[in-house]
């Protein structure tokens, strides 16, 4: 009401009333925190190399710490993404690493096995080969939660734990080496100066959300997640939707699995991919998205991706034996979640109003 | 009163013996153990059949020999499994419990002292854990998650490369064997991990706490009104499952002697599957600590029957894990629903 009758020729009064709301929107938003955080890291860097902010744009490609940050976040964005799409409908999904892990299996083994190994023709074939079997583990995973109702965790357990004996099963236990243009161009490859993994993940994040936000599906599938049940019986097919996102993580999985191989043109059944589920789902807690399902941020998720690799890049660049970062990946985490955490917000404001009384009283 | 005096008369007919063991009927809660023995027993007769020496009791004995540390994890597994929760940091724990006794044992602390000091670290990590989850609204999955992260740092920041035991007391209790009647032999690491099944089923059966693990799995909310103990019985079970890690660890570094930040990766999603093989249901409430044991049990023929045949490849064991784990979850699935 104030805002239809103040005038709209008098900046001087609204604009510091907006700049103060505008203030309070970003206070509020989800992504606040990652952001900070993402931010500090990189502050301690600068601190630490002072050039670590510059990108190299003279040679044929960019380069530069931020550029590799970029690249290596690739394949934690991708599954990332698909994370977010599973959590959102309540979901989990724990055998992405393990697709991942198959996704490389497949290609390596049909380009090793092709008469022509180095042609671009043969690694379409493997390529699509792989996704095409990323997409039948996923309906697998769909099939188990959406259709037999169970357990996402448990049900994705299965293929965590088959799977890897699945991909040394392809690969018949050997780390299957292949010499492939293409393929290792997926992940070291550049175009127009920018990396080719850049690019895949960034087109898949704008495909995602455009598909998510531009239509209804991304308020179905946080219906879904609110309730399943009120959403079936609002005629959502929530049966379909669930579906189609364990589809959808496996083929992001699939291309990050794809990437991981083309990074090392190499298969290795037992560590691609290894533990990435579990940094994925890192990556969504940390960008805001609860494990209740509902509400999604998919720029949350991209922020946490950054944010993980760029721990393990800082780790490096301060001179900190690289394994500790097991330990500041989990301070940070529980750094993170804490801010999140209702119970902890609660607690602060409730700590905060009393004290106010009591030194207005006292006044 | 006339009641009271007529009622004897009617229920005068006491069962024979004989009558009450034929009109027995395993109650419902057991039967997913029951289920687990006959896939226990049929793997490792189809082992005895397919493969000589198989079935000789010692590899029997054995299983729990080599599987002593993964007992004593799906024990504790299974008391936050059946609250509903998750803990993915017993693994991590298991390797950081093998770092801390060879670390304190090499700085020249007496053995009681470096056992007291890893049960210690383990408990307190899974008392962290609940107060995470229970006080400050962190979800299991990843507050264990993060704890997992916790553990496997500090064991690099403890030790980078692997320290071997070779103190005296630890080495006299790993090689001492227990004779058996027939010239079988175990050993007290199998001893340790059966007592500790002995010591769950009690607590879970028969004590308060135990109970309360179960009312909290069935339903929180009603646990609540009841009046249970709901918070801290939630906060016990991470404790009871860290500290259950750390005894297992210190059972792994007895059977390694060395203590390794890269022990045991992984180990967390085979205690799991136990569990969950042994019956015990994910969203909780339900199971029994003794078909964890036979969940481990299963586990381990299933490695025998790999490391007898010498022809299959290490990775069947892996797809035959996937594979009974999806078995019983259907099964388990198919016998909720039939439920009202």
């Amino acid at each position: 009401m104030t805002d239809t009758l103040t005038p709209p020729d008098l900046p001087e009064a609204t604009e510091p009333e907006r700049r103060a709301s505008r203030l309070e929107t970003a206070r509020r938003s989800p992504l606040v925190w990652p952001v900070l955080a993402l931010v500090l890291l990189l502050a301690v860097n600068t601190v630490a190399t002072p050039t670590f902010l510059l990108v190299d744009l003279s040679g044929d490609r960019l380069s530069g710490p931020l550029v590799n940050i970029a690249r290596n976040a690739a394949p934690l964005v991708l599954i990332g993404l698909g994370m977010t799409l599973v959590i959102a409908t309540r979901g989990i999904d724990l055998s992405v690493g393990a697709v991942a892990a198959i996704a490389g299996a497949v290609a390596c083994v049909h380009i090793a096995g092709s008469p022509d190994p180095g042609a671009a023709s043969t690694a379409v074939v493997a390529m699509s080969l792989a996704l095409a079997c990323c997409v039948a583990l996923g309906l697998w995973n769909g099939f188990l939660v959406s259709v037999l109702g169970i357990q996402p965790i448990i049900a994705t357990l299965v293929l965590m734990t088959a799977g890897r004996g699945l991909a040394m099963l392809v690969t018949d236990g050997q780390i299957t080496t292949v010499t492939n243009g293409v393929l290792s161009g997926l992940a070291v490859g550049h175009v127009a100066k920018v990396p080719v993994a850049v690019l895949v993940a960034l087109a898949v994040l704008g495909l995602t959300a455009f598909v998510v936000r531009r239509t209804a599906l991304g308020m179905l599938v946080e219906a879904v997640g609110i309730n399943p049940e009120a959403s079936r019986l609002a005629g959502v097919r929530s049966r379909t939707i669930i579906w189609t996102v364990y589809v959808f993580v496996a083929l992001c999985a699939g291309l990050a699995g794809l990437m991981i191989a083309g990074n090392t043109n190499a298969a290795d059944a037992n560590n691609a991919g290894l533990w990435i589920e579990l940094d994925a789902i890192l990556a969504v807690v940390i960008g805001g998205t609860s494990l209740a399902g509902g509400r999604f941020s998919l720029a949350g998720t991209v922020v946490g991706a950054l944010f993980i690799t760029t721990l393990a890049v800082t780790i490096t660049n301060l001179g900190i034996p690289s394994q500790t970062n097991y330990v500041f990946k989990a301070i940070a985490v529980i750094a993170v979640c804490l801010i999140q955490s209702p119970q902890v917000r609660h607690a602060l404001r409730r700590r905060r109003t009393p004290a106010r009384t009591v030194a207005g009283g006292a006044a | 009163m006339s009641a009271a005096t007529d009622t004897p008369v009617g229920s005068s007919v006491v069962p024979s013996t004989w009558d009450r063991v034929r009109s027995w009927s395993p109650g419902q809660r057991y039967l997913p153990v029951i289920a687990t023995v006959v896939v226990f027993l049929s793997l490792f007769s189809a082992g005895g059949i397919r493969y000589e020496g198989f079935a000789d009791p010692q590899v029997f004995l054995s299983l729990f020999l080599d599987n002593a540390f993964l007992i004593v994890l799906a024990v504790g597994m299974t008391f936050v499994i059946l609250t509903g929760g998750i803990d993915l940091s017993v693994g991590s724990v298991v390797a950081l419990s093998t770092v801390i006794a060879a670390r304190t044992l090499e700085a020249g602390w007496a053995a009681p002292a470096a056992i007291a000091a890893v049960l210690l670290v383990g408990t307190v990590i899974g008392l962290l854990h609940g107060v995470l989850i229970q006080y400050l609204g962190i979800q299991p999955f990843i507050a264990t998650l993060a704890g997992m992260f916790l553990a496997r740092g500090l064991c690099f920041l403890l030790a980078e490369r692997s320290i071997p035991i070779d103190d005296e007391t630890f080495s006299t209790i790993a090689f001492a064997t227990i004779t058996l009647p027939g010239g079988y032999y175990t050993t007290w690491t199998a001893v340790v991990a059966l007592a500790t099944v002995v010591v769950a089923a009690y607590v879970l059966a028969r004590r308060r706490f135990g109970r309360t693990v179960y009312a909290v799995g069935g339903s929180e909310a009603s646990a609540l009104l009841m009046g249970l103990r709901v918070a801290r019985t939630k906060v016990a079970v991470y404790a009871v499952s860290g500290f259950c890690a750390a005894l297992g660890g210190l059972l792994f570094s007895l059977y390694m002697l060395s203590g390794n930040s890269l022990h045991a990766v992984g180990m967390e999603l085979d205690a799991i599957a136990a569990v969950v093989i042994g019956g015990t249901l994910l969203t909780g409430g339900r199971g029994l600590v003794v078909g964890s044991l036979v969940g481990v049990l299963v586990l381990g023929t299933i490695q025998t029957f790999i490391s007898f045949d010498g022809t299959l490849s290490s990775w069947w064991t892996k797809i035959t894990i996937g594979v009974l784990l999806l078995a019983f979850v259907m099964v388990q699935r198919l016998a909720t629903r039939r439920q009202p």
